[in-house]
């Protein structure tokens, strides 16, 4: 039994406060269960939170819910019912709700360092103005894609890349000035097409999918992507 | 009949409003960029705001109502006497309730899947029959989504109060809970990827924390919804099939049990917030 004390903060502020590696026990804080107890406090800022962990309980419950999920969803044209089966790395950022202890951090990153390929012909740096149109593009994958059609990159979605184009989440953090900021160096250019490949390398449980692990852009489009970043005349660096 | 000419004359002219206030808030914004995302969304709340008492949606809730007290199906009956969950023929209020175990289905069941359940035990409709047709399309306007309306029209200005003492009611709680967190696909997306810290868009589609009580209550008790984009009155059951077709996930099974045990983690969630549906969206 763990008393929390939430104050209106982000879920990983909270998720750091009660989270302590013991070892047989993994924690499992459940935020989820902070809105449940919230409402007997309704509007109050504070919410005292107790949260009862046990990661036998926690790990019967997600085979029970993944089991459902399997008899609740159907291959629809190219998601296939296959796409819930989780890799390690996602069943590791399920399980600790994003927010894994420093350890499994560690082994997150690891795996998909291993994972992580570079193109055969060493060249990193494609079109700019491909990549532009890649960024753009949020085709690709759902099943209500026609598979032909090649996928996008949708950067825009998540990120701010220009100054030109003003429709841009938020999710990510402001890729304007990408390689201006940090320098046109090869250990950046080579950690930006890493990156766009697979996220989990350098950043475990982080919300940016792995795009070259994924099979959702080619070895060519993450070379288009990367100039976009790294190329000094692509409007990025403008 | 009459209020409903006028609202269909106001629907025609929602989604010319709603593309002025895009356009608007596209040329605010330019000098604006740096809190581009913030100003395009005030737009679009304060044409949502002046758009409240014409929502589309009341012709949904209107058919639904006919369809409620129809009598149908080879038993030739209505559902006048379902019992939504708060005794048979009761809808106002009935929505703030759902989901919420039956014992004559011996399950827990959403508003969608119950009216499966009367569908089938009181109309006599055969199973498959009653699921058919749970989304409409501009030549095809589906039943289920008209009863939605209608039904959780009757609960406007009501609290969400998902009780969920049952104990299959607390193990679809927290098996919706880690479907919330449940990474997959291509992407690695769970419903978190988006809807699990403060403050963050998509473009400039804001989204709601669904893990804080304030952004859950308002936004389950905004669904079910007249999208403007769609022309179309929609259920939760399909707020959720479009959002895993996003997270290009399989397709969420119609009134499957994953289905609701996240709208029993959503609901619950969202517990003391006002109901305001079917609202009005993009």
């Amino acid at each position: 039994m763990i008393n929390c004390t939430m104050m209106n903060k982000k879920v990983s502020g909270v998720f750091g406060t009660i989270f302590f590696a013991v070892s047989g026990i993994g924690l499992l804080a459940t935020t989820a269960i902070a809105a449940e107890t919230a409402v007997k406090t309704d509007n109050k800022m504070n919410t005292k939170i107790d949260v009862k962990i046990d990661s036998r309980k926690e790990t019967a419950l997600a085979k029970a819910a993944l089991e459902m999920m399997q008899a609740s969803f159907k291959t629809r044209g190219q998601a296939s019912v296959d796409r819930l089966q989780q890799d390690e790395t996602q069943g590791l950022c399920s399980q600790y709700q994003d927010n894994p202890p420093k350890a499994v951090r560690v082994r997150i990153e690891a795996i998909n360092q291993k994972l992580l390929k570079y193109p055969a012909d060493g060249k990193l740096l494609g079109s700019w103005k491909e990549g532009e149109k890649i960024a753009q593009s949020g085709v690709g994958k759902q099943f209500s894609d026609n598979p032909e059609t090649p996928a996008g990159g949708n950067c825009y979605a998540c990120h701010q890349l220009t100054k030109t184009e003003l429709s841009y989440g938020n999710i990510g953090p402001s890729l304007y000035n990408f390689g201006k900021v940090r320098g046109y160096s090869e250990a950046i250019l080579k950690y930006t097409y890493g990156k766009i490949s697979n996220s989990e390398a350098f950043s475990a449980c982080s919300n940016m999918p792995r795009f070259g692990h994924g099979g959702i852009l080619t070895e060519q489009q993450i070379k288009h992507v990367t100039a976009l970043l790294m190329d000094p005349e692509s409007p990025v660096n403008k | 009949m009459y209020k409903a000419m006028r609202t269909l004359i106001k629907a025609a002219t929602v989604s010319a409003l709603i593309t002025a206030a895009i356009v608007s808030s596209a040329f605010a914004q330019s000098s604006l960029s740096n809190q581009g995302g913030d100003q395009a969304i005030k737009e679009i709340e304060r044409y949502r705001q002046a758009l409240g008492d014409g929502n589309p949606a009341e012709l949904w809730e209107a058919r639904g109502e006919d369809i409620w007290k129809q009598k149908r199906g080879p038993k030739m009956v209505s559902l006048e006497q379902c019992d939504l969950g708060l005794g048979a023929g009761v809808v106002k209020g009935a929505y703030t309730v759902l989901p919420k175990f039956f014992s004559d289905s011996d399950k827990v069941e959403d508003l969608e899947s119950r009216l499966v359940t009367c569908m089938v035990m009181l109309q006599g409709f055969p199973y498959d029959q009653a699921k058919k047709n749970p989304f409409g399309g501009p030549d095809n306007k589906s039943d289920m989504e008209a009863l939605v309306a209608y039904i959780s029209g009757s609960s406007r200005g009501m609290k969400m109060n998902v009780t969920g003492n049952h104990p299959d009611e607390k193990k679809y709680y927290a098996l919706g809970r880690k479907m919330f967190f449940h990474r997959g696909g291509p992407h690695d997306f769970s419903c978190a990827s988006c809807h699990g810290a403060d403050g963050q868009r998509i473009r400039l589609q804001a989204l709601p924390n669904l893990l804080k009580q304030e952004t859950a209550r308002s936004a389950y008790t905004t669904w079910p919804a007249y999208r403007v984009s769609q022309g179309e009155a929609r259920s939760f059951q399909w707020r959720l099939f479009d959002c895993f077709r996003q997270q290009r996930f399989p397709e969420l099974e119609f009134t499957s049990d994953a289905s609701i045990a996240l709208t029993m983690f959503l609901a619950k969630n969202a517990n003391g917030g006002v109901m305001n549906a079917p609202a009005i969206k993009r």
